[in-house]
């Protein structure tokens, strides 16, 4: 019976055999994507394992940690004040993911990311617990707390810049949420993710990056450095050569003008009352494809990554004459998101060099050690210095004689644009209100540059000075705030 | 080489009975978990568990009574066995004890019992009972060629230990599986048990069977196929393990019965037509069930994708986070306590805790624990061929075909290389049938193996009072 016995034993030994390659397979060759799969949920138990690192504002947290009980997540997210901080931040939720900063520097808030190896390797001899390291953002927290309670109970957005270097200084959106509700897994933690989700008001989309608004009037700036550049207009005193009434190209209808006097108006007072003629005119002179090189040099027609990704601004590439000419008044299909008209402001404010905008300064390993640190970047000049100082002579204008009266900062050079935009089917839609602006420094350059938008602004006079009236003073707030904390 | 061999059996030339190397092996299979449980304790509470001492001394204590009946009862038996089965006993209590601490458990059994009672104390309770049945059996059984009287008798026992689950207001309905019953508020599981007295059966039967259905054959393809009379007891058996698989649900025990005979009656015969005849009906029983037996269905589909339909089948569910507790665990695991395969929910420490030893260990310890288990198949499979007796011989087998067959089908299951059953990993999973049944099974491969090795009474002194010269080279 000893040579069945043996074959048996060989049986044995195959079966003994497949379950070692089995294991071999599923531990080595697969183990990553069964560890990674997005079944499993040992994944967000690491995430939420540790204390998780902080984002920082100005020295101080803006973040923090809570032990949680009764669920395998051990520690939850807090946030210091939510609603203020949430357009930069946005959530880290146990059970709804996360985004914006608390997703891109995920590794670095956990402690899993690659560079902080070392720390890691050396935690486990020393038998010290995992952190996160921090991420220091750009951002001043006076000018945030002046647009976020300016904007008050209205629906809008800010977005501020500092224009010599592009770091993101204010970046508010109302109605915000706070993330700190639905920061856990719990049945509280739903009902107000899904009280958020479900609102009208779209609380939980950061407007200053994620939504795109006709600019209005606010657009005739570019327009005006695009005249310039392409050299249809040198000087703006001279008067142009604009007809009363402008008949759009290749149509028969007039454009509306809420100004009076803009018959062949110069551009400095056009920009001053804010002339739609005029600006549509140059607009047509310069020409579809000098308008979109310059839109596109200050920033359209493409998402910015500030690390968080901004939605591209639009301007239309393929459109006709016509949709052209409106487009140069910020209307048609132009769309900008609050951040692009900072950027806008700031490209002029800076003498034609656009810096690319950022908002982390530094991620920082636990023990403090700087991982990597952001360096101001030019991204493009969209207009020469000679030119960026005319436009900032006209936006100074504006200011002091025209339509943004209400921004204007006692012993501070400030300029700006006021901007109404229509929209909706017949432009039936309450317009939006527009103000950007930019405060100067004795030497002549510029610490802030501001981009406000409110919504339905409730105003029954649909006049061009609704940006004046209802976004001006949150930039004047916003300014102000930067001025006084310089830092 | 062949020379010396044969000198040594001539000679009554004490053959080493290896009860010391047992020992040695012995204390480490206890100072192993004893480890184990300081590590779990550290990493889960970050101090040492409580009564470490009294555990461990415990422990040692049940291991040295079981070494001293082998050391008296069994003084030739294999020093293997003993040491393996007490260290995997002494882990499995370990991970027991490990996945009564998880939270994620206890939870989950107050939520759908009410209470929750922790495994670890009640399984090492069995593991003491056990080692008490397993010096029993040693000193009861003397040669292990008694059993033979009982063939027929353990035929009719199988057979009862196989229906009792089904019996009404004595079987209990658990996750869809009837192979429990509850007598006075125990759980027990007589298949564990049924393994062992059919093992009784078809080693007997098939001792007094062989030459007949060895012999009496035709030639057919190159195959010598058995006559039709002689297809009776296989066709009897390979029924009986569809009324299980059917009515109770039972996909390992089914498959485990049918296997070990194939492979005891392969041994007995030496006929390869009955490995093929064999094969060929468990796979068409297999298919027959497989496509109407919805519950067989479900796991089918587990086994295929069970990421497919991890979110709508519970079984898929069930699979689907076996498998990433493995490939969680990775080369070297989490760590003992550290690891996350609780998220198994139910039956994390039966069914599915070889899946804790896969995120905890890591592929290390799943490929040591399957060395273990490798060991002790080996060894069971050394002693029937050892064995003098063809008795002896195909119950050895037998039991070790068996064992080798339920790791394969139960690592298999949880490891997704085949469908899932519903089996225990031997002596790891929480459980008093199975734990008991196990010893039972070690302590009668001792005895075998004992019986195997024991070196032949020596001769009786010769009158002439002349050694027999024994002719040395050079």
């Amino acid at each position: 019976m000893n040579k069945p016995l043996r074959r048996i034993s060989l049986f044995c030994g195959l079966l003994v055999l497949a379950l070692l390659i089995r294991t071999n397979w599923l531990q080595y060759v697969q183990a990553e994507e069964l560890s990674t799969r997005k079944e499993n949920r040992r994944v967000q138990i690491a995430q939420y394992a540790t204390e998780r690192g902080n984002i920082i504002v100005g020295g101080q947290p803006i973040t923090g940690s809570a032990v949680t009980d009764g669920s395998d997540f051990k520690f939850k997210r807090t946030y210091l004040d939510g609603p203020l901080w949430a357009p930069v931040t946005g959530y880290a939720s146990q059970a709804f993911g996360s985004t914006q900063l608390e997703k891109i520097d995920d590794g670095i808030l956990t402690g899993n990311d690659d560079r902080l190896f070392f720390d890691r390797t050396i935690g486990m001899f020393t038998g010290e617990k995992k952190q996160g390291g921090n991420v220091i953002t750009t951002l001043n927290a006076a000018a945030q707390k002046a647009a976020f309670t300016s904007l008050g109970d209205k629906k809008g957005a800010v977005a501020a810049i500092d224009p010599r270097t592009g770091a993101i200084l204010a970046l508010a959106s109302t109605p915000s949420y706070d993330p700190s509700t639905f920061a856990g897994n719990s049945k509280n933690d739903e009902k107000a993710w899904r009280t958020l989700n479900d609102s009208a008001d779209k609380n939980l989309v950061n407007r200053a990056l994620r939504e795109t608004y006709p600019p209005g009037s606010t657009f005739k700036v570019v327009t005006t450095a695009a005249a310039l550049e392409h050299g249809v207009v040198s000087d703006i005193n001279t008067p142009t050569d604009t007809p009363e009434p402008y008949i759009l190209p290749g149509t028969k209808t007039p454009m509306v003008n809420h100004a009076t006097g803009c018959e062949k108006a110069s551009l400095l007072y056009a920009l001053q009352v804010s002339c739609n003629s005029v600006f549509a005119h140059m607009g047509d002179k310069v020409g579809r494809d000098g308008m979109v090189e310059t839109a596109q040099k200050f920033g359209f027609n493409s998402t910015i990554d500030t690390p968080v990704r901004a939605f591209a601004s639009v301007y239309d590439k393929t459109m006709g004459k016509d949709g052209n000419a409106l487009s140069s008044i910020g209307q048609f299909n132009t769309a900008a998101t609050p951040l692009q008209m900072a950027m806008v402001t700031a490209a002029i404010a800076n003498d034609g060099k656009l810096m690319k905008p950022y908002m982390v300064e530094q991620l920082t390993a636990p023990n403090l050690d700087t991982i990597e640190k952001h360096e101001p970047q030019e991204m493009s000049r969209p207009l020469s210095a000679a030119n960026a100082q005319k436009v900032q002579q006209m936006m100074v204008n504006v200011v002091e004689n025209g339509t943004g009266t209400s921004a204007k900062i006692k012993n501070v050079k400030v300029g700006g644009k006021t901007g109404t935009a229509q929209h909706g089917e017949k432009n039936a839609k309450r317009p939006y209100a527009w103000f950007i602006s930019y405060a100067e420094l004795p030497d002549g350059s510029s610490p802030v540059a501001v981009a406000v938008v409110i919504e339905d602004s409730d105003v029954k006079d649909r006049e061009d000075i609704t940006g004046g009236g209802l976004a001006a003073p949150v930039a004047k707030a916003v300014m102000e705030a930067v001025l006084k904390n310089k830092g | 080489m062949s020379v010396v061999t044969n000198t040594t059996t001539i000679g009554a030339i004490e053959a080493p009975s290896r009860r010391n190397t047992e020992l040695l092996l012995l204390a480490f299979a206890v100072v192993i978990p004893i480890f184990a449980y300081a590590n779990v304790g550290l990493s889960i509470h970050g101090e040492l568990p409580p009564g470490m001492l009294v555990y461990g001394l415990g422990f040692a204590v049940l291991a040295g009574i079981a070494h001293l009946v082998v050391r008296r009862f069994a003084k030739y038996a294999d020093p293997l066995l003993l040491p393996i089965a007490t260290l995997l006993n002494g882990l499995g209590v370990v991970l027991i004890w490990r996945l009564d601490q998880s939270e994620r458990l206890r939870t989950l059994a107050k939520r759908s019992f009410g209470v929750f009672t922790e495994s670890a104390p009640r399984q090492m309770m069995y593991t003491g009972l056990a080692i008490a049945l397993f010096s029993v059996v040693l000193l009861v059984l003397k040669d292990h060629r008694v059993l033979q009287r009982f063939t027929y008798i353990s035929m009719a026992g199988a057979l009862v230990l196989l229906i009792l689950p089904v019996i009404p207001g004595l079987g209990a309905d658990v996750f869809g599986a009837k192979i429990w019953i509850s007598v006075g508020g125990f759980s027990i599981q007589p298949g564990e048990f049924a393994k062992i007295v059919i093992a009784i059966f078809f080693a007997g039967y098939l001792m007094v069977k062989r030459d007949a259905l060895a012999l009496a054959s035709r030639r057919f393809m190159g195959l010598y196929l058995p006559r039709g009379r002689d297809l009776g007891p296989i066709l009897m058996i390979w029924a009986m393990s569809l009324l299980v698989l059917v009515f109770e649900n039972d996909l390992g025990t089914s498959l485990l019965f049918f296997g070990m005979f194939v492979i005891m009656l392969y041994v007995a015969t030496e006929r390869t037509s009955w490995i093929v005849i064999g094969l060929l009906m468990s796979v068409g029983g297999a298919t027959v069930v497989g496509m109407t037996a919805s519950h067989v269905k479900v796991r089918v589909t587990a086994w295929l994708d069970p990421f497919a339909c991890y979110s709508t089948s519970g079984a898929c569910e069930q699979v689907g986070q076996s498998i990433m507790s493995f490939g969680s665990g990775g080369v070297l695991g989490t760590g003992w306590g550290q690891g996350n395969s609780d998220l198994i929910g139910f039956a994390a420490n039966s069914d599915f805790i070889f899946s804790t030893v896969g995120e905890e260990l890591g592929l290390t310890g799943v490929m040591a624990f399957l060395l273990l288990y490798g060991l002790i198949i080996e060894r069971g499979v050394r002693t029937a061929l050892a064995a003098r007796d063809p008795f002896g011989k195909l119950f050895a087998i037998g039991l070790s075909g068996a064992f080798a067959l339920q790791i394969f089908v139960v690592a298999g299951g949880v490891m997704g290389l085949i469908p899932l059953t519903g089996m225990t990993m031997p002596f790891l999973a929480s459980g008093g049938s199975s734990v008991l049944a196990n010893w039972v099974l070690i302590a009668i491969l001792i005895r075998i193996s004992d019986t195997a090795r024991r070196p032949a009474p020596a001769p009786a002194p010769s009158p002439d009072s002349e050694m027999t010269q024994v002719v040395r080279p050079s």
